[in-house]
């Protein structure tokens, strides 16, 4: 059974409507992150931001990348997050204070973004785009693999660097002897 | 909406702004660590919405999205690996006790 062009009811043209869900999703997951107290929370709420983000992916017909930001942010980097915070918690770190002391100089420096950001951009003529077509994956392959190869190449010695690079920064340190926070020597 | 490049610039920017706030405001390094992540992933939805709209920006755009990832990758493995060395040392994830350089 085909589904008709707009929803029923509401008379919403579908794509409007995932848009409009997706992008509440983002902006309500993505203040959560940087607002909620307990970290932990917001590495999760980061995680949603990162799923709806794919989502949009999705909706503009970049199937390829959607694709990439499931595997590589949610799998990869969120992970990653959430084992630096297990690693660095300290018991009473969700009851002190999460912002500085002068955050309300934060807020007004990203509403002042916010604003200038968004009136530039209602303020330009852009072009109109016409239909919007798929990104083909074989096509992305293509040009990923003639025009662009050369910084492929150097991104992938950059992965690798970087991975070294971790794994030197935070290996123990051997014959150091560690404290514990509570006082009682751990080595 | 969902047809015009403005509302997702629009989005973009206010996702932007979100994690300027969050980097600037918040006290612990994993957490602005996490602000930078959503204002990379910002940059990156205006990039992808510039090529979905631009015909012949399609498969540039896509190209660029995917390096931008694999680049923020790599800053998220060491950024996470330095603020877990500062903690091996200090005790703390807290960026305003750092403060040995101070005095």
């Amino acid at each position: 059974m085909p589904i008709g062009n707009s929803i029923p009811i509401v008379g919403i043209r579908w794509d409007d409507m995932l848009f409009i869900v997706l992008a509440a999703a983002l902006l309500v997951s993505a203040l959560l992150v940087v607002t909620l107290r307990d970290i932990i929370r917001c590495g999760l709420a980061l995680t949603a931001a990162f799923a709806s983000l794919a989502g949009i992916y999705a909706l503009l017909g970049d199937p390829l990348v959607a694709a990439t930001q499931v595997l590589v942010y949610i799998g990869a980097i969120s992970v990653l997050i959430l084992f630096a915070i297990i690693v660095t918690q300290t018991k009473n770190a969700p009851m002190g204070l999460a912002f500085q002391t002068q955050a309300w100089i934060g807020a007004a420096a990203a509403v002042v973004i916010a604003v200038v950001i968004s009136g530039t951009i209602l303020a330009t003529t852009w072009p109109a785009g016409g239909q919007r077509l798929l990104t083909g994956t074989v096509d992305v392959a293509h040009k990923l693999f003639s025009d662009y190869v050369l910084p492929f190449e150097v991104v992938s010695v950059l992965l690798t660097a970087s991975v070294v690079g971790g794994v030197y920064l935070a290996r123990r340190e051997i014959g150091r002897r560690e404290i514990d926070p509570r006082g009682e020597d751990r080595s | 909406m969902s047809n015009s490049l403005d509302s997702y610039l629009v989005l973009s920017g206010l996702l932007f702004a979100i994690g300027t706030f969050g980097f600037l405001a918040r006290r612990n390094a994993i957490s602005m660590l996490m602000s930078i992540e959503l204002m990379i992933n910002a940059v990156n939805l205006s990039i992808l919405a510039f090529g979905a709209f631009e015909p012949s920006l399609r498969v540039h755009a896509a190209v660029i999205a995917l390096l931008v990832i694999a680049v923020a990758a790599a800053e998220a493995t060491v950024g996470l690996a330095i603020v877990v060395a500062i903690y091996r040392n200090r005790r703390t994830p807290l960026v305003d006790e750092y403060d040995s350089m101070k005095d």
